[in-house]
């Protein structure tokens, strides 16, 4: 198990514009921890600089309590799942699991009890001689886990693991991975784009954008309670439903898009600065159908339905917004139709509209939380 | 045919149809293909089928000055050559000039290629100045080479002369002549083997190397277990074109010793010319060259033969 503490850390090439800046996070022992953002937002370089393939360009990284910016790779005791397996295509399976610890000349014997238990632990142990050209996806991922795995470093990188599987094999692999990390005791730094992927295997999450962090915490707080309005826009499928909005001048009314007029208790809102633009946002499960309840009603029109079988989800047109409501079951609506829509102040959360940032959360979002444990 | 119902005798009629438009569709396929072919078949046939036959059928004949058939003489061309020793001796020069040329330029190439892959500043010069010897005509190279050889005011034997050794006939002596042939033969291919492998190595992908570090491999290991062998395929094939190339060698012999001294440096092609355009014996000069083409057909067919199990294709 390794401690992995960043502080300050920032990369440029050729002394141009920061490609990463200030990233300060520490990184405990035996946690999963994520790293996800949209691509070019700097994750996979700073993953990288933490495997030692990349420089530092400033600040300090220590690993274990031991300042490690100038140690190369090897040195830094760990191992790196990559993208696209980095599997030899020259060499069998047992060979290409085998490779690092040969280069380390580690005892035969001890390769071969290695070799068995990740094999074993992976299911490899029928295709040990056969070259990656002849396994499937899953199985050249394996035979990658299967190279960390033998490897024994107490801290494991993973950069996008499961970007090349199809949907089903992924969401196998996420059990799988996750399964492995718990088992193994590893400390883990996990790089995605799917904040799916991040949601469900995270302990923590840290969410990057144009290599600034935008927000560390755990995935319902990062769902629940997101600091900026590109957390919110980022985490959660599908995506919080996002909206430019004024408060009447009595504090009753909040007016959404020009659209959407709802009744509000003033002292819930008597916080929120009365000078400066708001964007209020309500995820999709919290727009709940308003057929037979009359309190906080609005109409919209639908101008998309999607049938998923267990739920339903529809797309409105709110001002220039596309908002989507999940509604449970199986609903028969058509397009273009006028549908009630039951939206409660106490689901809206309210951003800043020029920095972005969080004033208020949902009162009720929080609450779930409590009822989940 | 008055019992045959009028429908399954429309149905036969749609089956001869489909088969009609198949067989169109084919020929129209096969027509276009030719025609994308054509012009490397006809000039594969001017200059490579047309002189390859021709060349055969001059094989079984006696010809006059002018290259014109004279007399049917059989294989006798070919038994001749074979108790010839000027041809036998040059057959073995050959292949010592392949096995002194070949795997030098392999090897030095490939060093050079693998320094030069690193990524460093200013390694497009150093890349530059490595593939230079692609750009020199073989006639310029050689006569650059004639003057470093020269006995007196070449600059090897100026270089010799410094560290107190004797200067060396290069061109002259019997002892030195192939070697200096095979130096100037090295130095001229390097550039096209080393842009070759360069390439090959560039095309390896960055992560193998990467994740080869961070398990903790040594420079000379990666070099071993990754660029080696995934670089096979382009070894072999420079490999074969060099033996190939080395085969072929005439331009830098007829400039710098004329198959002299002794006949020390007379390759077989260059028998062949002599054979052909001084002794105006075309006759046995294409008799020759047929030899040469069954031997170079024989040592590729060959290296494919070994070379294969030794090759990863990705």
């Amino acid at each position: 198990m390794s401690r992995v503490e960043l502080a300050d850390i920032t990369k440029s090439y050729d002394k141009q514009k920061d490609v990463l800046n200030g990233i300060d996070v520490s990184i405990e022992e035996g946690e999963f921890f994520v790293l996800v953002g949209p691509s070019g937002s700097g994750k996979s370089t700073l993953l990288r600089m933490i495997a030692g393939l990349e420089e530092i360009t400033g600040g300090i990284l220590k690993i274990n309590d031991k300042v490690v910016n100038h140690l190369p790779p090897k040195d830094r005791d760990l191992s790196m799942v990559f993208q696209n397996y980095a599997l030899y295509p020259h060499l069998t399976v047992e060979q290409n699991i085998l490779f690092g610890l040969k280069a380390k000349k580690v005892d035969k014997q001890e390769q071969q009890r290695r070799l068995k238990e990740a094999a074993e632990m992976l299911g490899l142990s029928e295709l040990l001689k056969r070259k990656p050209r002849e396994l499937s996806g899953g199985q050249r991922q394996r035979v990658a886990l299967g190279r960390s795995v033998v490897s024994h470093a107490p801290l494991c990188l993973m950069d996008e693991p499961l970007s090349n599987l199809d949907a089903k094999l992924r969401a196998n692999m996420r059990v799988q991975i996750r399964r492995l990390q718990k088992r193994l005791g590893l400390t883990m730094i996990y790089v995605t784009h799917d904040q799916v992927e991040a949601m469900t295997m995270g302990d923590r999450i840290m969410v990057l954008n144009d290599g600034k962090i935008q927000q560390v915490g755990k995935p319902i707080t990062l769902y629940n309670e997101p600091e900026n309005l590109f957390v919110a826009s980022f985490i959660g499928s599908p995506k919080m439903n996002l909206g430019n909005a004024v408060l009447s001048d009595d504090l009753t009314q909040l007016i959404i898009e020009n659209q959407l007029i709802i009744n509000v208790d003033p002292m819930m809102v008597r916080d929120l600065p009365k000078d400066r633009n708001l964007v209020v946002g309500i995820r999709a499960e919290h727009l709940f159908s308003g057929m037979e309840k009359d309190e906080h009603i609005s109409y919209l029109e639908a101008v998309n339905v999607e049938q998923l079988g267990n739920e339903t989800s529809i797309a409105f047109d709110v001002g220039d917004e596309l908002w989507t409501a999940k509604w449970p079951g199986q609903w028969n609506i058509h397009y273009g139709q006028m549908i009630p829509v039951q939206i409660m102040p106490k689901y809206l959360l309210f951003f800043d509209g020029d920095t972005g940032k969080l004033l208020k959360s949902a009162e009720l979002g929080k609450k779930q939380e409590v009822v989940a444990v | 045919m008055s019992t045959v119902s009028p429908i399954i005798e429309k149905k036969e009629d749609f089956a001869a149809q489909i088969n009609r438009v198949k067989k169109q569709k084919r020929m129209t396929g096969l027509l276009k293909g030719i025609l994308f072919l054509l012009p490397s078949i006809i000039l594969f046939g001017v200059f490579v089928f047309y002189p390859l036959f021709r060349t055969m059928y001059l094989s079984f004949f006696l010809t006059d000055a002018k290259g014109a058939t004279t007399v049917f003489v059989g294989l006798e061309n070919y038994v001749y050559m074979f108790s010839d020793p000027i041809f036998l001796k040059s057959i073995k020069n050959t292949f010592l000039f392949v096995i002194y040329t070949v795997p030098a330029t392999v090897i030095i190439s490939l060093f050079l290629a693998v320094i030069s892959n690193e990524k460093l500043k200013g390694i497009g010069l150093f890349r530059t100045i490595f593939t230079s010897t692609m750009g020199i005509s073989v006639a310029a190279a050689s006569v650059f080479w004639l003057y470093l050889f020269n006995p007196t005011m070449g600059l090897l034997n100026q270089i010799l002369e410094v560290f107190g050794a004797e200067s060396i006939g290069w061109l002259t002596n019997p002892k030195w002549a192939m070697i200096a042939i095979a130096i100037t033969t090295i130095w001229m291919n390097i550039g096209f083997t080393f842009l070759i492998l360069l390439g090959g190595l560039q095309s390896i992908d960055t992560s193998l190397y990467e994740s080869a570090e961070i398990e903790g491999s040594g420079y000379f290991y990666k070099l071993r277990r990754i660029t080696v062998p995934m670089l096979s395929p382009t070894l072999f094939f420079v490999i074969t074109v060099s033996i190939i190339n080395s085969f072929q060698t005439f331009g830098q012999i007829d400039i710098l010793t004329q198959g002299g001294p002794a006949n020390e440096t007379n390759l077989i092609v260059y028998s062949i010319y002599r054979e052909a355009f001084v002794n105006y014996q075309f006759g046995s000069a294409s008799a020759q060259a047929i030899v040469l083409f069954i031997l170079i057909l024989l040592m590729t067919a060959l290296q494919f033969k070994l070379g294969e199990r030794r090759v990863h294709y990705q």
